[in-house]
């Protein structure tokens, strides 16, 4: 049935610091916030909740003014203690402070034959109004999907390639049968399949393996692998004109709790990683809580750069920032503000690159983990094609081509050039290895915007 | 380390925006960053690490891949001189020395011209000035005759970085090689210069009884009108004074006239070999030229229309710079095809051209040096049938 896809080109950056797989609770984790900025494409979020306000976890927050029927709610029960803007006053997050015992709003709650036979129309209605939907993205674009929307497939990167990345036998575990109902819901919108992908090395979670109604693919071979829009250009790839769904195993769950609980169930495991981490390790807590709360006592220094997420894509959030939506792990590296003397030059196996330009010895020894600071080891300079993007990108694209084709500005060749199958993370990589230190991302989501407003 | 670093920080104030030297920002930039390795970190969003690459370290890597061509071009410069001037045993020191005294100073004039017309642009066009001439500034040096005069690597350096390089807006927009334009440039201004009996330094000896300064592409192109056997002129060359010195073994270890650099076959592949090991070479473009320049010559022996036809065609891959212009030239980011299938096309094409240009143009021996020029014209129109077949599939793709 599922395909299977061998992923060559690719780079994994190998950190120190995972996760060891032990989970804790995170008792003391009293304030947690939701962020608009964590979704791209949102147009202009209207507040629906006072400072003072008390909420229960599914609380209607925002909403985006274009889009009124998607709501975002609130994580768990507590009070709105500060609507944060930035510039402009541009939305930047809400924050709430937690009870002690968390209430739920409580939606309907459904037998597995009442799933059965639940109607697409009907379980659309149930997702909105309990802010489960943004689970679900889109692409092209990789914005929160359209509700009127029809995929021709639903995509689930059942494994993540990421450096760093949390075990998802962890952070899934026991929740086989939430996965299994989001699945079941999730079929009910697409005419075609719903894609499951799995890596082959490691160990494949039951939560997955065991899952009925999907199309398994499986995957192997290096990071990007792991990442959707590269499987979908290996499965099914986006057309113009194609709309394609993409949901993360957390939010399958969350879909799944929804219907057999009736609750938004916002709890999930988020693991603490990186070199500057003292025990790393998983902790149970919920979407968007504090940074203070989760790294408090847990550092070995001060000097550290604190991201949500992963290196390659995660957004530094501070060290009282607070976790992105998306995210299931935080990661902790020293930050890089230092000068280094003939640092261009010097001969080092320290640092890691994929290159193997002189001096450059990491590639001697791949399986030494490594601490990676966020200096940008150079300064920008014009493109020099060295062929090393291709080398990174597992998908028929010429990158170079692409970017230079979205500086320009110049729409029809972007689209051309295959826009509509990437998002940031999967030309990441790219970002990485450039020799002239482009903001690669940066660059492909000004060509995704100036596709949506054109 | 932290005095010099105090040193820049106290100067920094100065050439940013609002000090006295604001204009001369970026030429503090060049040398700031020469001496420490900035302390830029990533921005909030995006990647946060980055590759402990930089163009330097690239650039660095091309530099030191080119250092076993140099140190045998000194050595043979004044080997070549020695052996002119009938003193074929002179001492390993007096050859290298004569070399030495030849060729840095070609290399000081190469550096400080080219970096000079750099900074002054980098000034005047506010960008940052761009590690390309490291590069660029050995190179010119490697495909120049030994006794050129000074004077004509410094007008043929500037005419190249101005019109080769920075009319087209900088490192990374030009179309042309810059090195390549240098050379080209001085054989067409100065033929003289660059021609005929100028590949050995004489200096003011006598030459010995027989010397002729003859190089093989010369012999090839003779035996178009004397007919002889190009392998046997070849083996009987130097006889007296040099014996064997055109032999195929010799050929290919490069102990004979030619420009600095590019005599020895041997210390180009070992060039290459340190090129594709980092990747920083195409190892596609490298293959390709050799493997077009060895085919064309089997071509060429199948027609065999006269005796430089006939030469056996592993013969041109040892003769004039073509390994040189393969391993350093060809293989330059900037101006080759940019498509992993345009590589392929575009040093299979140089291939060759060089061979055509030299067995059908005898007016221009060195046929790999507008063969190379011919193609970096020609590398973005191979670009753009590549990227028309990637957009091809996927408009197929749509409509299946």
């Amino acid at each position: 049935m599922g395909k299977f896809i061998r992923i060559k080109k690719g780079f994994n950056i190998n950190l120190a610091g995972k996760a060891a797989p032990k989970v804790s609770s995170l008792e003391h984790a009293d304030t947690f916030a939701i962020k608009p900025t964590d979704f791209n494409g949102m147009y202009l979020p209207k507040v629906l909740v006072k400072e003072g306000d008390s909420v229960k976890a599914g609380t209607p927050i925002y909403h985006d003014k274009r889009h009124s029927d998607v709501v975002h709610v609130a994580p768990v029960s507590g009070e709105i203690v500060e609507i944060k803007r930035g510039e402009k006053r541009k939305l930047l997050e809400i924050r709430i402070l937690a009870d002690k015992q968390i209430e739920h709003v409580n939606f309907k709650k459904y037998s597995v034959s009442e799933i059965t036979n639940l109607s697409a129309e009907d379980a659309k209605k149930a997702m909105l109004q309990s802010g489960v939907w943004p689970n679900i993205i889109q692409r092209p674009f990789g914005v929160i999907a359209d509700p009127s929307g029809k995929p021709k497939a639903i995509h689930i990167s059942a494994f993540d390639t990421h450096p760093l990345a949390p075990d998802y036998s962890v952070i899934f575990k026991g929740q086989d049968q939430y996965f299994q109902t989001g699945l079941d819901v999730l079929k009910k919108f697409t005419s075609g399949s719903v894609h499951l992908n799995v890596h082959t090395t490691s160990e494949i979670s039951s939560v997955f393996s065991q899952a009925q109604g999907v199309e398994l693919n499986k995957f192997s071979g290096p990071h990007p692998a792991g990442c959707v829009g590269v499987q979908i250009h290996h499965i099914d790839p986006i057309n113009k004109g194609d709309v394609v769904w993409t949901v993360s195993p957390f939010g399958v769950i969350q879909i799944g709790k929804l219907f057999l609980n009736g609750i938004h169930d916002a709890s999930r495991t988020i693991a603490l990683v990186g070199s500057e981490v003292k025990e790393p390790q998983y902790f149970k807590t919920y979407t968007g809580v504090s940074i203070k709360n989760l790294t408090e006592g847990k550092l070995t220094n001060d000097h550290v750069r604190v991201i949500s997420g992963n290196v390659l894509t995660g957004t530094s959030i501070g060290k009282d920032g607070y976790v992105g939506y998306f995210d299931n792990y935080v990661t902790v590296i020293p930050e890089g503000d230092y000068y280094e003397f003939l640092g261009w030059i010097t001969p080092t196996v320290k640092k890691v690159s994929f290159h193997r330009a002189f001096g450059l010895l990491s590639f001697l020894a791949p399986n030494k983990e490594h601490k990676v600071d966020s200096n940008t080891h150079g300064e920008p300079r014009a493109f020099v094609q060295t062929g090393v993007f291709e080398r990174v990108t597992p998908m028929d694209i010429l990158p170079t081509y692409l970017l230079k084709s979205i500086m320009a500005e110049d729409i029809d060749e972007m689209e051309e050039l295959g826009i509509y199958e990437v998002v940031e993370e999967d030309l990441a990589l790219c970002e990485f290895v450039d020799v002239s230190k482009h903001n690669v991302q940066q660059i492909i989501r000004q060509g995704i915007e100036l596709l949506q407003n054109s | 380390m932290k005095f010099i670093r105090k040193q820049f920080d106290s100067l920094k104030p100065h050439f940013e925006k609002g000090g006295k030297w604001e204009k001369f920002y970026y030429a503090y930039e060049a040398f700031d960053t020469f001496a420490f390795s900035p302390n830029t970190v990533n921005e909030v969003k995006g990647s946060q690490i980055r590759d402990a690459i930089d163009l330097k370290r690239l650039m660095m890597t091309v530099i030191i891949a080119m250092v076993p061509c140099l140190l045998f071009g000194i050595w043979n410069v004044g080997h070549q001189h020695f052996l002119a001037i009938g003193n074929p045993g002179a001492a390993l020191g007096d050859k290298i020395w004569v070399g030495l005294v030849q060729v840095v100073p070609i290399i000081v004039v190469s550096y400080a011209v080219g970096l000079g017309v750099e900074f002054i642009f980098a000034t005047i066009r506010r960008h940052p000035v761009n590690e390309g001439y490291l590069v660029t500034g050995m190179l010119i040096p490697l495909v120049m005759p030994p006794d050129i005069p000074l004077w004509q690597v410094a007008l043929a350096t500037i005419f190249a970085v101005i019109i080769g390089k920075e009319a087209f807006g900088g490192t990374g927009m030009n179309v042309l090689n810059v090195a390549l334009t240098a050379r080209a440039f001085l054989y067409f201004a100065y033929p003289s210069d660059i021609s005929g009996d100028v590949w050995t330094y004489l200096g003011d000896a006598t030459p010995v009884a027989g010397f002729s300064g003859a190089t093989p592409l010369s012999i090839g192109a003779a035996s178009l009108s004397s007919g002889e056997n190009v392998v046997n002129s070849l083996n009987h060359f130097g006889a007296g004074w040099a014996d064997g010195i055109f032999s195929f073994s010799n050929l290919f270890l490069g102990a004979m006239p030619g420009c600095i650099g590019e005599t020895s076959v041997l210390m180009c592949l070992i060039g290459a070999l340190i090129l594709i090991v980092t990747g920083v070479g195409s190892w596609k473009i490298i293959v390709s030229v050799f493997a077009g320049t060895y085919l064309a010559g089997l071509g060429m022996n199948l027609i065999g229309a006269n005796e430089f036809m006939l030469m056996p065609a592993a013969y041109h891959l040892v003769i004039g710079g073509l390994a040189f212009g393969a391993v350093f030239m060809a293989t330059d980011p900037v101006t080759a095809s940019q498509t992993e299938t345009g590589k392929w096309i575009y040093g299979f094409m140089i291939g060759v051209l060089t061979v055509i240009i030299r067995v059908f143009n005898p007016a221009y021996p060195e046929g790999v040096m507008l063969a190379i020029l011919l193609m970096n014209v020609f590398a973005p129109l191979i670009d753009y049938y590549v990227v028309r077949a990637n957009k091809k599939r996927r408009l197929q793709r749509a409509t299946v």
